[in-house]
């Protein structure tokens, strides 16, 4: 009796250990160094955009959508063409049609400041999307992109719903939440994104904040930089040069 | 352009990500809280004109709360890992929190209040009812015969416990689901500290008002007479509560017209257009102003109990459709303006889907088929023929 007692209590401890080792590792485990000899821990990833240099093509659209099989209507990056009258600010008339995969027709109104505003997943530091997702299918990796387990993911929207800035969807196949992964299979082998890599005019740079030899140290210091929906508070590393007032 | 798109609104933005099922699991988890504040009114306040809904409030708390999760599980992209928020829980995620204030709830409050208030009928019937029913019943006192005078005195000591635990319980559980929706910061419509009380409030008016009906509902199907006493005094907590929350929501919509920050102008041109009929026409003016005055009435003159039945029956169910329009204002409006506050979608309801009418008709009349077995199974009538009575049908 006494023994059986003593397993039962040998059983129920080491029961609440894993139990407890559980609730604590809610989020999927990080990357380490692997074969190909890349250390997370050395990475702080995020991008620099510059508004200047957008023309609307579109090409860094279709390129996501072809790297990543973005489905048909749900767009991992898109482009917003802002017209804004003078002392229009709140006003500004916006488009993106189709996320700009095809560009943009030409725009009659002549008037108008206008400017082209890629927009993506800001990788924030502070991301809502991650604080509220139940059982840490969202997470940061330990080089600052926020990534989704997709097997275990339970599709419940929460994120969809924190993300201030409209880039998460429900992929209509797999019914889980998707978004930029800042095309993490290909920076971990030391390549750029696909949007960066299709983008004609440099408008988009992928940044590692980490890197000292990185340019994104010059861009951050030699330009006014503003990051989208500031007040959020959600510490966006997705740095824009030239970012006007009137965007959302 | 998406179909029912206005303006501008991120690519992403045209399908809305929460459903009716989303708008049913508030509305029923709060007629869950009202319900058993209820009940506690009697139990813990000594409010005894209440007495005869206190166990019908329990019983038809329980039956909302055994429906709960259901919504929120219909929803899911992947139902069979749901789980997982039991076994590896995001501990900084509100949802997260949501099985295990719900296993509190069902587990230690209510089932165990529900227990020691009919244990003794469960003993009985565990001897006198016909079988099936009999090891029904038997299952039913977990083992225990004893119904001594002494453990009768347990039980009541107890259950006053379990029912003191359960008003704080009850207001966590629905403050929780109210803080599901007020911690989103990036939806300015649900971006606020008062979501929390408004819908705790709410919930106790909801529940207030179904209980009311319900019990008159019984009464007539019983053919028995309605106690009027008990029935003035839930219509006057009802006024009261009602006061209260329409205050709370009120409070809420002078800040934000005040404040009028960059949300305000979006916010104010759908109350405008496409929440027009639901927030201000059913949720104001019918499920609010119309049951606040026929309530109000019935405080300042002393009308015939004919009449007064009628305006309860009235403004009860004015209510719950108000509540109802609500949540619906709340879930589904937080949806279809944009994030970029530049343009809006629509919420196109279908039928015969998943997520559509007709799942969301048959979860609502769930709630009143479990009642009507757990009727059956404890009675929950004052006098003490109706276990009797039971116990001849079964």
């Amino acid at each position: 009796m006494e023994s059986s007692r003593r397993k039962f209590m040998a059983s129920a401890g080491k029961f609440l250990i894993l139990a407890s080792a559980a609730v604590s590792d809610g989020e999927p485990s990080a990357p380490t160094t692997g074969t190909s000899g890349y250390d997370p821990a050395k990475h702080w990833w995020g991008m620099t955009i510059d508004i200047d240099k957008c023309i609307g093509c579109g090409n860094c659209v279709r390129a996501c959508s072809r790297e990543n099989s973005v489905p048909d209507g749900f767009y991992r990056t898109w482009v917003e063409r802002y017209e804004v009258p003078a002392g229009e600010d709140e006003n500004p008339h916006v488009e993106s049609p189709d996320g700009a995969i095809h560009g943009f027709p030409p725009s009659p109104n002549t008037a108008a400041k206008r400017f082209f505003v890629p927009k993506l997943c800001n990788q924030c530091a502070n991301s809502p999307c991650v604080q509220v997702c139940p059982v840490g299918a969202t997470f940061v990796s330990p080089d600052g992109v926020v990534l989704v387990d997709e097997s275990y993911c339970l599709g419940c929207r929460y994120c969809v719903q924190a993300c201030p800035y409209g880039c998460r969807y429900i992929h209509p196949r797999k019914h889980t939440v998707d978004k930029c992964t800042l095309c993490y299979h290909r920076i971990t082998q030391g390549l750029t994104t696909a949007c960066c890599e299709a983008c004609p005019t440099g408008a988009r740079q992928l940044a590692d904040l980490k890197n000292p030899a990185d340019p994104v140290h010059e861009f951050l210091r030699t330009n006014k930089i503003q990051v989208l929906k500031p007040h959020m508070a959600t510490h966006s590393k997705v740095f824009y040069r030239a970012l006007d007032g009137a965007v959302r | 352009m998406h179909p029912g798109v206005d303006g501008f609104i991120y690519p992403n933005e045209a399908e809305l990500q929460w459903s009716i099922l989303i708008v049913l699991y508030p509305f029923i988890t709060g007629l869950v809280a009202g319900a058993f504040i209820l009940a506690s009114l009697e139990r813990v306040f000594n409010v005894a004109a209440v007495k005869p809904t206190y166990r019908l409030a329990l019983l038809t708390a329980l039956a909302f709360l055994l429906v709960a999760p259901l919504p929120l599980q219909m929803h899911l992209g992947h139902p069979e890992r749901s789980f997982e928020m039991y076994v590896t829980p995001h501990v900084s995620s509100a949802m997260a929190m949501f099985g295990f204030v719900y296993l509190w709830y069902l587990m230690v409050v209510l089932l165990l209040e529900i227990w020691l208030e009919y244990r003794v009928e469960i003993v009985q019937l565990s001897n006198t009812a016909a079988k099936p029913w009999r090891w029904v019943y038997r299952m039913l006192t977990l083992g225990s015969q004893n119904v001594s005078p002494a453990s009768r005195r347990i039980d009541d000591a107890v259950g006053y416990t379990v029912t003191v635990i359960g008003i704080p319980s009850a207001f966590l559980l629905h403050g929780y689901v109210g803080f599901i929706f007020g911690s989103v910061k990036a939806n300015a419509w649900w971006s606020t500290p008062l979501m929390p009380i408004v819908f705790l409030f709410s919930a106790m008016v909801s529940g207030i008002a179904a209980v009311m009906l319900i019990y008159m509902a019984a009464c007539r199907m019983r053919r028995a007479a309605i106690d009027m006493r008990c029935l003035d005094t839930i219509a006057r907590y009802l006024f009261f509560v009602f006061l209260i929350d329409f205050s709370l929501e009120m409070l809420d919509l002078i800040h934000r017209i005040y404040e009028a920050d960059e949300s305000f102008r979006s916010l104010d041109f759908m109350v405008h257009t496409r929440l027009w009929a639901s927030q201000v026409v059913v949720q104001i003016l019918l499920g609010t102003v119309v049951p606040l005055i026929l309530l109000g009435l019935n405080q300042l003159f002393r009308l015939r109990e004919e009449a007064r039945r009628s305006m309860y029956a009235i403004a009860g169910f004015c209510t719950l459709v108000g509540v109802f329009a609500m949540r619906w204002n709340v879930v589904i409006g937080g949806q279809l303006f944009s994030k970029s506050y530049l343009g809006y979608t629509s919420y196109k309801l279908e039928f015969a889907t998943r997520e559509g009418l007709g799942a969301s008709i048959a979860l609502m009349l769930l709630p009143f088929v479990i009642l009507l077995v757990l009727l059956k199974l404890l009675p929950p009538w004052e006098e003490r023929e109706a276990p009797r009575a039971a116990t001849a049908s079964l």
